[in-house]
């Protein structure tokens, strides 16, 4: 019996974080302003799940990396000229807008179809990887769904660490309250791990790696299936920036001593 | 006609979370604000009658149980399926249950089964026209939304903090027990246990009033050209022990370790707040050593009263962000809130 695995890691694309964001209006509904224009990245989360994904198939042969990734195919190109040298994968892009207003359910049937018309998938040996939330709709229930849909009742999130035991069980440290870890042991795959920071720096740049990786991205991007998000059902009233200015009192001249005394009174009041 | 279904877990002792009682306070409103909707409850877990006792002065009309061994441990498989038996016993149209690590993970799959619509971290609940709408934030705390939908059911993850809880009495409530169906086989997860730092070396605490947040200024070169850890490291170990305040880190000050520079031990990624990390609420908020502009400031988004410490006065993470900016060297500082506070804890 195959010991390998087929991961597949959901991942969208968000805006740079260090971009300045503000709301819009656009014919579908909220959007970003200049949303087009602005410089994305690999969403985060699901590039950890990535880099995990990855580092576990390296150390089961056999095993094989997809990543699933819904967004505008411009973009995606884009973004995949950096995320192709990191890792070795195979991409499976679905042509769509994304962004953080699209519906998660919506995004979620199609990342499961997707993940189902792999060909050659073996579904009892799936993990279905992908962040615990995005940095754009930051739902924490899309890959949730997706699991579903594949029928997966083992699902895991906000994953820190997983281990394989010697007898192909899986040990995994989720995140919860009060910067604690609940820690599982589950049978095997089919398995659904939505994963927070995990262990694993970035990987370095790795020109050999891109190259592979582009030779089958490229045709992947030709032929991403175009994905309508249509947000049935979901009316957005309103969205708008928070008020973020406060009056600072800026104190330059005091001293330390007379500093900490203002903080203390501060902090017992 | 809304039929609003609470949605708890019981916690070790029986009783139900502050968590739980703010989502409870949120279902209310909702059925304040939808005429002719009604209020259940439904609790899953090891035993569930002492929790539901404890709420049983709610104005809610019925309560429903799924109990037994096999739904005390925090799991997927066992939880959605007390979950979606408890949705369809109510015949709930729309789910309120608090955002925790638990319901988060589950209640999106549940969504999915019986064919309604999710959306956790909610902060506010709204009437909009005798309607239910709700809020919720966008990039990562960079907007906020006004939404509502016509599935149902529709499941709220009401987050813990964003809510006042709610003060109903105890009682005894006539609990009715649902059956659940469970994986055919048993659970394939095993729930192992708890992981958490020894009780002094935890410096997550949620419960705290005050968020303490240090920044990558803790760790660089000084006035004297030399870096010092080892004294950052007993300045902020020692204002925690002292205050008893939460830790929370700049993703800089986090990942420096990955960059070969010198780092804080007791700070991990799970102390880390912002843009990847959390966005926790407490009533006060300090921050030492910290830079930078409004993207990594959102990890204070949710702090009532803000201070901060830098030499700075310019700083983009303090300068419109706090309500006070002391222009300062944070070591000489907190070495003599310490020294004040051991004198006269």
């Amino acid at each position: 019996m195959s010991t390998a695995y087929q991961i597949v890691v959901c991942g969208g694309i968000v805006p740079d974080p260090l971009q300045t964001l503000e709301p819009a209006t656009g014919p579908a509904g909220p959007a970003l302003k200049n949303e087009m224009m602005l410089p994305a990245i690999l969403d985060p989360w699901a590039a950890h799940a990535l880099y995990e994904a990855a580092n576990l198939a390296r150390n089961v042969p056999g095993s094989k990396v997809w990543l699933v990734s819904l967004g505008p195919k411009a973009k995606l190109q884009q973004v995949m000229m950096t995320v192709a040298q990191k890792v070795p994968f195979e991409l499976v892009a679905l042509d769509s807008p994304g962004g953080g207003f699209t519906e998660a359910a919506e995004v979620a049937a199609a990342l499961a179809g997707a993940t189902q018309a792999i060909p050659g998938l073996d579904k009892s040996r799936l993990l279905l990887f992908g962040g615990w939330e995005s940095a754009s709709r930051g739902a924490g229930a899309t890959l949730q769904m997706a699991g579903e849909r594949l029928g997966i009742t083992d699902q895991f999130q906000g994953v820190d660490e997983l281990k394989v035991n010697p007898d192909g069980s899986l040990e995994i440290l989720e995140r919860i309250e009060g910067g604690r870890h609940q820690l599982s042991r589950c049978a095997g795959p089919p398995a659904v791990l939505g994963w927070a920071t995990g262990n694993l720096p970035e990987p370095k740049n790795n020109p050999q790696v891109g190259m592979a990786n582009m030779r089958a991205v490229m045709p992947a991007l030709q032929k991403a299936a175009p994905v309508k998000l249509a947000g049935e059902g979901l009316a957005f009233l309103s969205v708008s920036l928070p008020k973020q200015l406060r009056a600072t009192q800026i104190v330059k001249d005091k001293s330390p001593d007379d500093i900490a005394k203002e903080i203390i009174e501060w902090i017992r009041k | 006609m809304e039929t609003i279904l609470l949605l708890a877990h019981p916690e070790a002792g029986g009783a139900l979370a502050k968590s739980a009682r703010e989502a409870l306070h949120a279902a209310r409103a909702l059925n304040k604000a939808i005429p002719g909707s009604s209020l259940v409850v439904g609790l899953a877990g090891e035993s569930v009658q002492a929790a539901a006792d404890s709420i049983a002065a709610c104005p809610a009309t019925k309560y429903y149980g799924v109990a037994g061994a096999d739904f005390g441990p925090s799991r997927y498989s066992t939880d959605a399926a007390a979950a979606e038996a408890l949705c369809k016993a109510a015949g709930a149209t729309i789910v309120v249950a608090p955002a925790t690590s638990r319901w988060n993970r589950v209640l999106p799959g549940v969504s999915q089964r019986l064919g309604g619509r999710v959306d956790c971290h909610v902060t506010g609940i709204a009437d909009a026209a005798g309607k239910p709408a709700i809020n919720r934030w966008y990039y990562r705390q960079r907007m906020e939304a006004s939404l509502t939908r016509a599935q149902r059911p529709w499941f709220l993850l009401i987050d813990p903090g964003s809510q006042t809880a709610c003060d109903c009495g105890a009682g005894a409530a006539a609990v009715e027990m649902v059956a659940a169906q469970p994986a055919q086989g048993g659970p394939r997860t095993t729930v192992l246990g708890i992981r958490e730092p020894k009780a002094d070396a935890q410096t997550i605490r949620p419960d705290s009033p005050l968020l303490f947040v240090t920044g990558a200024g803790w760790t660089k070169k000084q006035a004297d050209g030399l870096t010092h850890v080892p004294e950052a490291e007993k300045l902020i170990l020692g204002f925690l022990k002292l205050t008893r305040a939460s830790l929370g880190s700049s993703k800089s000050l986090v990942d420096l370790g990955g960059e070969g520079q010198a780092v804080l031990p007791f700070l991990s990624h799970l102390n880390q707040i912002g843009q990847t990390g959390a966005t926790p609420r407490h009533a006060k908020g300090l921050s030492t050593c910290c830079h930078g502009e409004e993207p990594h400031t959102v990890g204070w988004r949710f702090i009532g009263e803000r201070r901060a410490i830098s030499l700075d006065p310019n700083c983009g993470w303090a300068r419109g962000k706090a309500d006070v900016l002391y222009v300062a060297d944070a070591f000489a500082v907190i070495a003599k809130v310490n020294e004040l506070l051991a004198g006269n804890p």
